[in-house]
């Protein structure tokens, strides 16, 4: 007889939560601003967004007035990311290129440089605002 | 259609790739068949050479490790680990005791979550796919572990040479233990959904079989050679990180479910096996993790200026869960390193494919290639280039031959 182990933990799934995270709204509002009109005004709620874990590594956090200009940083980027300004004695950096290893952070003497939790970074132009840290 | 030309298209040739949805990753497969039978395996891989080596032959130590970390995408660890390796070995560093703790457990977290992608690989395979589901759901607990400890999900970032960026905390060490109970209370459920499945055994048992003898010609490494039979793994015979102090033995199909009998079979069960061995071990680790430094020299400057100094070649040997994995390093006193080569484990396992497929129906194809769990984007160091032409042809290439062809006909 064939034997099929499967079949009891799928019918136990059905009456499980789902496994994923869940989406903002429970269920498609008819307009998404004006879904989102309501919750700033308190009237919905929303799913609250899954925490990044401590530490994360996301867009990076340059402290301009720590910034000593001694390109240590550009040393160990491993993907160029980073580009020194001589007339200001400055780095600039291109989140674009940047691949979140936080060497920079690691080496940097004066501590300027910082990972933040942010990661939501897609644009569809590299060189917007955004995309560039300085 | 004359008799004679039939009988020149039997056997005929299937070719499947370079990309293909029964394939994961890239790779050019011919197969001769005669009927439903494979009769003859040829496969051409490098079509995902992404020129890996040539980026690190231009970069300092410290940067080659965040590149290594992208050579796979499954087994990040293991190749900043293997390269760490061979250059802590040229430069003579010491990596402390605390250091190679961590990188063993992270090491054995990888192994869990690779054993698990690859248990889901093969159900969505066999056309199983709730049971994919479900693997890859159990697997998220070991992601958002090896996220917790190193930042990262994918490309951790936590190896450096001499050493790891980062210590496991107090406050991480009991998400760690929980993590491992959820594991040791899923394994009998994951044998039994997996191994005693009517469908899986029919279509896995005696399938894509490779003898011990085949495996040690072929030099089969990892869970592949294991499962026909050979009794080797790094991590048992030549250990490294705190393997050493651990009691860590190399995993074969026991016994009682029918030996090494070196089918696909035997590959879950090695796989299986293995998840349960990584939870032993990640225990012992933290049990037995001493106190102190995990770094050799916090001071990547100073790092940077004894590779500099550094003058000599080693090659670092890691057991990933595919198998063996190596990087040669050769440094000659300047700050990019001479010499890199990078053998992937699944290198060595593709030969294995011959075999294996021979004999075959050509519905067990997409099961066996995935058997060897193989890893072509971090296999592919090579792009064949003949007579100064490189194998594939951009748009511009088709136009330029379009046009050729319209002169010739116009003479």
């Amino acid at each position: 007889m064939a034997r099929l182990p499967m079949v009891p933990e799928l019918l136990k799934q059905l009456f499980s939560r789902p496994a994923t995270n869940a989406f903002p709204s429970r269920h498609l509002p008819p307009s998404v601003t004006g879904f989102l009109a309501k919750v700033a005004s308190g009237e919905a709620t929303i799913h609250p967004p899954v925490p990044t874990p401590p530490k994360f590594r996301g867009k990076i956090v340059y402290d301009r007035e720590a910034c000593i200009g001694c390109t240590l940083c550009l040393k160990v980027c491993p993907a160029h990311a980073i580009e020194f300004i001589p007339e200001t004695k400055r780095i600039r950096i291109y989140i674009t290129q940047c691949i979140f290893c936080s060497q920079c952070n690691d080496i940097c003497p004066k501590d300027a440089l910082h990972m933040s939790p942010d990661f939501l970074l897609a644009t569809e132009n590299r060189y917007a605002e955004s995309q560039i840290v300085e | 259609m004359s008799a004679e030309k039939t009988k020149k298209t039997v056997p005929y040739t299937v070719p499947i790739g370079p990309v293909h949805p029964a394939l994961k990753e890239p790779v050019m497969f011919t197969f001769g068949m005669e009927g439903e039978i494979v009769r003859t395996v040829d496969f051409a891989p490098g079509q995902t050479h992404r020129g890996i080596e040539w980026m690190g032959m231009r970069r300092n130590p410290v940067q080659i490790v965040h590149l290594t970390d992208r050579v796979c995408g499954i087994c990040g660890i293991v190749h900043s680990i293997s390269f760490a390796r061979a250059v802590e070995q040229i430069v003579g560093i010491e990596v402390p005791e605390r250091a190679d703790y961590i990188r063993t457990i992270l090491h054995e977290l990888e192994r869990i979550q690779s054993h698990l992608l690859w248990a889901g690989v093969a159900a969505h395979e066999l056309g199983f796919d709730s049971l994919f589901y479900l693997a890859w759901r159990v697997r998220e607990e070991s992601m958002d572990l090896i996220e917790n400890l190193t930042g990262n999900r994918v490309n951790y970032g936590i190896i450096q040479v001499g050493g790891v960026r980062r210590d496991i905390s107090d406050e991480q060490r009991p998400l760690i233990e929980k993590g491992l109970a959820y594991y040791e209370g899923l394994l009998d459920q994951m044998a039994t959904l997996f191994l005693e499945d009517s469908t899986i055994r029919m279509r896995c048992r005696d399938h894509g079989f490779l003898s011990e003898d085949d495996a040690r010609k072929l030099c089969t490494v990892g869970p592949s050679a294991r499962a026909s039979g050979l009794n080797m793994d790094v991590r048992q015979d030549y250990p490294y990180c705190a393997y050493g102090d651990l009691d860590v033995k190399a995993i074969l199909p026991p016994a009682e479910t029918g030996g090494p009998r070196g089918d696909v079979y035997d590959r879950i069960i090695v796989r299986l096996l293995e998840i349960g061995q990584s939870v032993g071990i990640i225990r012992q680790c933290l049990d037995a993790m001493p106190a102190g430094e995990i770094l050799w020299e916090p001071k990547m400057a100073k790092l940077l200026a004894a590779c500099k100094k550094a003058d000599g070649e080693a090659i670092g040997r890691v057991e990933a869960p595919r198998g063996e994995c190596m990087h040669y390093v050769r440094m000659a006193g300047k700050e990019a390193p001479e010499s890199w080569k990078i053998k992937a484990s699944t290198y060595s396992n593709l030969m294995s494919w011959i075999p294996m497929l021979q004999g075959e129906q050509l519905a067990d194809i997409p099961i066996i290639v995935a058997s060897i769990d193989p890893c072509l984007s971090c296999t592919d160091r090579v792009t064949v280039v003949r007579d100064g032409k490189p194998d594939i042809l951009t748009k511009e290439d088709l136009t330029r031959l379009s046009r050729e062809k319209t002169r010739r006909l116009m003479q």
